[in-house]
């Protein structure tokens, strides 16, 4: 080793340490979002749109109103490739300034609950994350608006009653979940079960590991079961193997209901045709036939329609997230109302989130009408038991084909307040009261 | 120069004997340590301890316990992910049926069952050597990693299968769940790291450690010499198993809060073996320089265009990274594929001649 290696490693030393004395960024003055997102590895088919929609509705936001009431938006990205652990460094360097966090991703969020309340960083998981955070008393710092795994699940089974003729034809059905053999994948199975027992439907329980590239076995149990009705929970590279291989055994595609992670282009695009009349659950509307895409079109990518589209526009992911995002601006606005036009901090984010109530009326002002259905969340709910849209894939876009179905609170609400009072117990949580 | 012993004499045995024959070693050791007790919670914030240097010191442990079984006695093991699920879930259900145990001790207890299952998939060590064993321990990551999403038991039943560390205090401190401060985790985490290494240092440099190196080096010729292969073969694999049980307990306990079988997959397995193979098999000093450089150096690469004024795209940045972290791997196997610890060794032989090299 010659002296000029030597110091060349000294001075590698010398900026690896500068670097990370520097640490993270200071604060500044606009309201500030971190983006936990994941652009590469095995999840990117779906990562990149959610994400796509974030940047483009705050971008689109701070264009044409300059911000909200007057403050600017901010946000930073930070790539978790999907992963736990650097989920971790992600939160530790953005949470500082952060207004509400976003870990998009059901393992992450898992582990950011309990810090999230101890950092007083509100949580924002839209549809995933841990079912029981619906209930507000035991979760004060975690959102899953506008509705749940379990309560998804309970409307799927409504569909499929509807599409039967009745509940009472649901008795002797066979019914599969194949599912992602995760946190995120077994959410809907305790719902599944308990609606089993109370329909009379066979349920058959189907695991496929992460990735879930290999799903030759899966789909051979399927084909000797021969069940009347899929539903799936899958994510990322998993969705659109599935979806292949259920046309590889012809199962009749009208009759495979992915839920509202496992219907998006990423997972029938990549599969052609075969893909043609696969159903998914939804909370959102797809299509970029709303006003606010077109505020988008013009504001960000100034009427350049192509570009737009290769940046997801109109994408189900990317409504999705237009959506949260909206939510969130939504409830900044709360706050800035009670605590006064200026950039508020995650504490007050929170009673924003926690007094949240978005109006048709207003949906209509925001340009979303039409795309979502009212939101309103309370302390003790921070749900909303929001309704489920059933689409269909024709081969080149999602298309509606059935109303606003009803989640079955009755069922699903207890299992939450027990499950949340279970975790209470564990973690010696004492529930707050909510008037 | 500085290096030099000159000067230092041994009167006694116990000197002879010592961890640190040089003082300047001593005392190298020993300034590190206090720094690492003292200096760095009182400078560190939240995102260094929990970012980088839990990471590190849990890393650390369960580097230590693979090079115990490979650098040392030869085995080439990718169950280390499986046997930190083991600690990990262990620690989990002993915590919850009897909160008031002490939680360093369920670290402990835990880290005991880990041993016992390194020990049975050790078992196949006595037949199968090399590469080919490599595959058996394969066998124990993939089965302890479907054993602990299949049986809802060991996840208390809850219904998304994690694990979640619930607070528990030692001595009226808070060590694990959210309310307990990073630095506190990291002291803990520091001090059974600090512990666990002076253990395994003094293990390597005793009988134990000299009949592994023995196996290694030639298992017929350490059998004609009196050494057992199988009980030799079998304590390695159980010490090595209990340090990355304890060091898995530690990374859902100490570090992430909160996991799922995910957490412990074969990337894990394999990032250990990296760690050594980079640090330097056999070498106490080259598990923390390996689990130093395959922890930290992906995030300082990162964070770097970003602090340098240069803002990119977060996929972009991430493919550089893996690009640049890939280069620098295969670099500095080039430069020194005995490792990190030769590297320091070479360094030191310098210093010793320094300023009149030859």
């Amino acid at each position: 080793m010659t002296h000029r290696r030597t110091m060349l490693a000294g001075m590698l030393g010398v900026v690896f340490a500068l670097v990370f004395i520097a640490g993270p960024v200071a604060a500044q003055n606009d309201q500030f979002f971190p983006l936990l997102v994941y652009r590469t590895g095995p999840y990117a088919p779906n990562g990149i749109p959610s994400a796509n929609g974030f940047r483009d509705y705050y971008d689109m936001v701070n264009k044409r109103d300059g911000g909200v009431n007057g403050v600017k938006i901010s946000w930073e990205e930070c790539e978790t490739s999907y992963d736990t652990k650097r989920g971790v460094e992600c939160y530790e360097k953005l949470k500082a300034r952060a207004t509400v966090v976003h870990p998009f991703s059901t393992g992450i969020t898992y582990q950011l609950i309990p810090k999230a309340a101890v950092d007083q960083v509100p949580l924002w998981s839209s549809g995933y994350g841990r079912t029981a955070t619906a209930d507000g008393t035991v979760f004060p710092w975690a959102f899953n608006a506008p509705t749940t795994y379990w309560a998804q699940a309970s409307a799927v089974i409504n569909y499929i009653a509807q599409q039967e003729g009745g509940m009472d034809k649901l008795k002797g059905k066979k019914i599969a979940h194949v599912y992602h053999n995760s946190p995120y994948g077994k959410e809907a199975n305790p719902t599944l079960e308990v609606l089993a027992q109370k329909f009379g439907y066979e349920l058959t329980l189907l695991a496929v590991d992460h990735p879930g590239q290999e799903q030759k076995a899966t789909w051979l149990q399927i084909r000797r079961l021969r069940p009347d009705y899929i539903y799936m929970s899958s994510w990322g590279v998993m969705g659109q193997v599935a979806v292949k291989e259920a046309a590889a055994i012809s199962f009749p595609m009208d009759h495979f209901i992915g839920n509202w992670w496992s219907a998006s282009e990423a997972e029938v695009v990549p599969a052609g045709s075969a893909a043609n009349g696969y159903k998914g659950a939804t909370f959102n509307g797809a299509g970029p036939n709303w006003p606010v895409h077109q505020d988008i079109l013009k504001h960000v990518y100034n009427g350049d329609q192509a570009k737009a589209k290769e940046n997801n526009w109109g994408e189900v992911l990317y409504n999705r997230t237009l959506v949260g995002a909206m939510a969130n601006l939504e409830a900044v606005r709360v706050a800035q109302k009670r605590y006064g036009n200026r950039v508020i901090t995650g504490a007050e984010m929170r009673w924003g989130m926690d007094n949240l109530d978005i109006t048709a009326a207003r949906i209509k002002e925001l340009g979303f009408d039409g795309m979502m259905r009212p939101l309103r969340i309370t302390c003790a709910d921070h749900e909303g038991s929001g309704p489920v849209l059933i689409q269909q894939w024709d081969g080149a876009k999602w298309n509606p084909v059935s109303d606003w179905i009803p989640v079955m609170r009755d069922v699903v609400r207890p299992m939450i307040e027990q499950s949340a009072m279970e975790y209470a117990k564990e973690n010696n949580i004492t529930p707050r009261k909510c008037e | 120069m500085i290096y030099l012993e000159a000067g230092q004499y041994k009167t006694t045995y116990e000197d002879d004997q010592a961890i640190f024959p040089i003082a300047q070693d001593r005392y190298l050791v020993l300034a590190a340590v206090l720094v690492a007790f003292v200096a760095v919670p009182l400078v560190a914030n939240e995102y260094w301890l929990q970012a980088l240097l839990i990471p590190f010191l849990i890393f650390s442990l369960a580097a230590i316990g693979l090079n115990l079984l490979t650098g040392y006695a030869g085995q080439l093991s990718l169950g280390t992910g499986g046997f930190m699920a083991v600690g990990a879930y262990m620690t989990y259900k002993i915590t919850t049926a009897f909160p008031e145990l002490n939680i360093l001790l369920v670290f402990i207890f835990s880290g005991l069952i880990a041993a016992a299952v390194g020990i049975v998939f050790g078992l196949p060590s006595l037949r199968i050597k090399g590469f080919y064993l490599a595959v058996a321990t394969l066998a124990a990551q993939f089965f302890i990693q479907w054993l602990f999403n299949k049986v809802a038991w060991f996840y208390n039943y809850n219904p998304s299968g994690t694990i979640t560390a619930p607070p528990r205090e030692v001595f009226g401190v808070m060590v694990t769940g959210p309310e307990a401060t990073a630095t506190v985790r990291y002291l803990v985490a520091l001090s059974l790291l600090v512990l666990f290494a002076l253990a395994a240092k003094n293990l390597v440099r005793g009988r134990i450690g000299r009949s592994w190196m023995a196996i290694r080096d030639m298992d017929i010729a350490a059998e004609i010499i009196g050494i057992r292969p199988l009980p030799t073969k079998l304590l390695a694999f159980a010490i090595s198993s209990f340090y990355c049980g304890v060091a898995g307990a530690m990374m859902i306990f100490l570090w992430l809060g909160s996991a799922e079988t995910l957490a412990f997959d074969i990337n894990v397995s394999f990032q250990v073996l990296f760690m050594i193979i980079i640090g330097g098999l056999g070498s106490i000093l080259g598990s923390l320089l390996g689990a130093a450089f395959i922890t930290l150096v992906p995030i300082f690469l990162i964070n770097a265009p970003a602090l340098v004024g240069v803002h990119m795209e977060v996929a972009l940045e991430r493919h550089i990274e893996s690009i640049v972290f890939g280069a620098m791997i295969v670099y500095f196997l080039i430069v020194e594929p005995n490792g990190f610890a030769r590297f320091w060794q070479i360094t030191k032989q310098k210093l010793r001649r320094w300023p009149f090299p030859y």
